[in-house]
């Protein structure tokens, strides 16, 4: 399974999102210290969820950092997170 | 964890009102996402230190065990853990970074 479809895979199944769009960013990143020759290192992640209410920015991103404990371990150098609570994402067009 | 990394990191947010983990310096940010937190903070007239996890390997994974946080950069100020580049650039620009440093007490150009 690609790092992508295991991002959207735990996600989907810890934050029940409304909206999700994960996409490799990798290659922005060629040259740079984290960057992995094998590609998948860098996510672009967006995840709205009603889980978010009520709930501060780095407790949210800890949320997803926590789900992702592995990937992040292994290949997964950086996300670049939009968390954002469904009404927020609405005010956001 | 390294116990000896452990007081490092927490003299130096001590000792420091504004702390900015990265990767390379504020001159030289080796990371896009460094280099976005190093401009924020420049922008708004904030006096940091700036400390590169890079030249260090225990510090680079202390930090991160430090603040249960996975990714660099890392901002604290006075002590506390603020966030890394999103959080750091969004709240900027909701003017929540602004808010922030003017209830700890922070110097920074208001008019920025």
């Amino acid at each position: 399974m690609d790092y992508r479809t295991r991002i959207e895979t735990k996600l989907t199944a810890g934050l029940e999102p409304v909206r999700l769009a994960v996409k490799d960013v990798s290659h922005r990143h060629a040259g740079h210290a984290g960057h992995d020759p094998r590609g998948e290192s860098h996510f672009d992640v967006t995840v709205v969820s009603a889980r978010f209410e009520g709930v501060g920015r780095v407790a949210r991103q800890r949320l997803v950092y926590d789900l992702l404990a592995d990937e992040l371990k292994e290949r997964v150098h950086a996300l670049q997170l939009r968390t954002l609570t469904p009404a927020e994402d609405a005010a956001s067009g | 964890m390294d116990q000896t990394v452990t007081e490092r990191i927490k003299r130096d947010i001590e000792d420091n009102d504004v702390v900015l983990y990265m990767k390379g310096t504020p001159v030289f940010p080796q990371c896009g996402f460094s280099a976005a937190v190093v401009q924020v903070l420049s922008h708004m007239g904030v006096k940091f230190k700036g400390i590169d996890i890079l030249v260090d390997p225990a510090l680079r994974q202390g930090i991160k065990d430090f603040s249960n946080w996975p990714t660099i950069p890392q901002l604290y100020v006075k002590g506390e853990f603020v966030g890394g580049c999103d959080i750091v650039r969004d709240m900027y620009e909701q003017g929540e970074l602004q808010s922030l440093l003017k209830e700890k007490g922070v110097a920074f150009n208001e008019a920025a």
